[in-house]
């Protein structure tokens, strides 16, 4: 079964072209940020100087131990932390200068799913199509399908949140997001600490997304399996700097070289960062905690 | 015109949302009502202690008004509270909509709210002291004083919102300081005269001492809206200076708060 068609923009992107005429999905330039922890102490960097241009349509993958700036990064993208330097511009709009336009095209996603808990997932989603400014009747019809979709049963969508598994909870943080039809999806580990159904059920609907709707997705994850599975482009993050990007084929292409021998994303990482995916980036290694 | 009319929904939205939430606890509201009816009470008895119907009437209209003031501040200052609490400030802060429909929304939830609440409470009091006289009563000149009140503590209730965007940890219980420094100030139960003469000088600046000084008068006395033009003319320019001086200061601390990683969720 595929994704019912969601009629909730009528016009087409706007897109203001770049300097080469053709607008970026998402253009991040030089983008620093840190953060002060504590009086007297030096600000902690938790972005450095990272660039990425990603085109329309692709799945970009984000990956990073925690700590290594991922989150951080996604944030700056959303506008909800400004950046110290650098600018990030998507479909060729600024994320600070044209604020309002920008909110329109995104829409984000993050490893806690955010609802108000006493609130039905009906509810806490037709507040999201009312401040999306979406035909209330239609976007109800949408919730149902993209519900149903992700198996979220319709006996479940009238009662509190607080009462969902946090796989289901996830489940309706996605429908959510896709309900608005953002061009750009900002999916911030979104299937960490689900069961292995509900993970691939995520997983999936994101494949969906990918071949229904003209969606651009950054991913982060600590799943390589996951990043292997869904992304286009992969960019390794480590201590808040962008180490490489490639594809996933490229990149273990290169490590293989490297190393001398068959390489998985595992070895890239590595190869790459000098740590697992599973270490914390520990603050005071010089990078920050975000 | 379509934007216009996007920004109303999204006014409606958190009004709603909010009305969700009201209907959600329904029980603690039902415990709250009985709670502000004792208060009231409580103070209201003063007056029937010194068997003065004047005092009965000053300490009911103080305790009725204090009531509505003090619920309609609440829902306002509460606003980022909850949303905090609930992990959902990042998500809103997102969504493609002014700080003022946002704010917008959740101010006229929080009027409507208190004047149903404070009714109720009204009701309750009037079959409490059904012997009372308000013959006199000049029903209109309260109302009208409660609705140009409101303007002034939209903003002061914008501004106390400001807290808990800031102090991640405590700021909506620092709330309360605002909410306490306008009730010793604002002549709810005494009059300010019998305040030290510097704290005269601030109950001169808070809303409140207007707004329940004409209630008082309109009830009490049956003074006209006219009859008070020197307790007026301050609400107005307390409302039009505080609320778009509300707006901004709400903005400077949003940016302040992007700038550096206040929005995150904690806890």
């Amino acid at each position: 079964m595929s994704i019912p068609p969601i009629t909730v923009r009528s016009s087409p992107v706007p897109v203001a072209p770049g300097a080469d005429g053709v607008a970026a999905a998402l253009l991040v330039e030089h983008v620093s940020k840190a953060f002060r922890i504590g009086r007297g102490k030096p600000p902690v960097a938790a972005v450095s100087d990272v660039s990425m241009r990603l085109e329309r349509g692709v799945i970009h993958g984000v990956l990073g131990a925690n700590g290594s700036g991922k989150s951080t990064l996604i944030r700056l993208i959303a506008g909800l932390l400004t950046v110290d330097a650098g600018r990030v511009e998507i479909f060729g709009h600024d994320v600070v200068r044209d604020e309002l336009k920008v909110k329109r095209l995104i829409n984000r996603v993050s490893v806690d799913a955010a609802f108000f808990r006493k609130l039905s997932p009906m509810e806490n989603l037709t507040f999201a199509a009312r401040v999306y400014g979406l035909d209330v009747p239609t976007a109800r019809k949408s919730i149902y399908a993209i519900l149903e979709r992700l198996n979220v049963g319709t006996d479940r969508v009238d009662r509190p949140v607080e009462q969902m598994s946090r796989g289901m909870q996830q489940k309706v943080a996605i429908a959510r997001a896709l309900l608005t039809s953002p061009v750009l999806l900002l999916l911030d580990e979104p299937t960490t600490g689900l069961d292995p159904r509900s993970k691939i059920d995520v997983q999936e609907f994101i494949e969906e997304i990918r071949a229904t709707h003209d969606t651009t997705i950054v991913l982060t994850t600590h799943d390589l399996a996951e990043a292997e599975r869904l992304c286009d482009d992969i960019t390794v993050i480590d201590g808040g700097r962008v180490v490489i990007t490639d594809t996933p084929a490229g990149l273990t292409s290169s490590a293989s070289e490297r190393l001398g021998r068959p390489a998985t994303l595992w070895d890239v990482f590595m190869a790459y960062t000098g740590r697992s995916l599973d270490d914390d980036v520990v603050e005071g290694e010089g990078e920050g905690d975000r | 015109m379509t934007a216009l009319r996007d920004e109303v929904r999204a006014s409606y939205a958190f009004a709603e949302r909010n009305f969700y939430l009201t209907r959600r606890t329904w029980a603690w509201e039902v415990s709250f009502l009985v709670y502000s009816v004792a208060s009231a009470l409580s103070i209201t008895l003063i007056g029937v202690d010194q068997q003065s119907t004047k005092l009965v009437l000053s300490l009911m209209v103080g305790a009725i008004f204090w009531n509505y003031l003090s619920v309609v501040f609440g829902w306002i200052a509460e606003t980022i509270a909850v949303e905090r609490w609930e992990g959902t400030l990042e998500y809103t802060m997102m969504a493609p909509i002014r700080r003022s429909s946002r704010l917008i929304g959740q101010v006229a939830y929080a009027m409507v709210y208190g004047l149903i609440h404070t009714g109720l409470i009204f009701l309750v009091l009037l079959v409490f002291f059904r012997d009372l006289d308000l013959s006199r009563a000049n029903p209109g000149t309260a109302f009208a004083f409660m609705a140009l009140g409101s303007f002034s503590f939209v903003g002061v209730g914008i501004m106390a919102a400001i807290l808990p965007l800031l102090y991640v940890e405590r700021g909506a219980q620092m709330t309360f300081v605002v909410q306490s420094a306008l009730l010793l100030v604002s002549g709810v139960y005494y009059p300010i005269e019998v305040l030290p003469g510097w704290m005269q000088v601030l109950a001169h600046l808070s809303p409140a001492t207007y707004v329940l000084d004409g209630v008082r008068k309109g009830i009490i006395d049956g003074a006209s809206v006219t009859d008070l033009w020197y307790d007026v003319w301050p609400l107005i320019v307390l409302g039009a200076f505080l609320i778009p001086f509300s707006l901004r200061s709400f903005g400077r601390a949003e940016a302040y708060a992007k700038r550096t990683g206040k929005l995150k969720r904690v806890g």
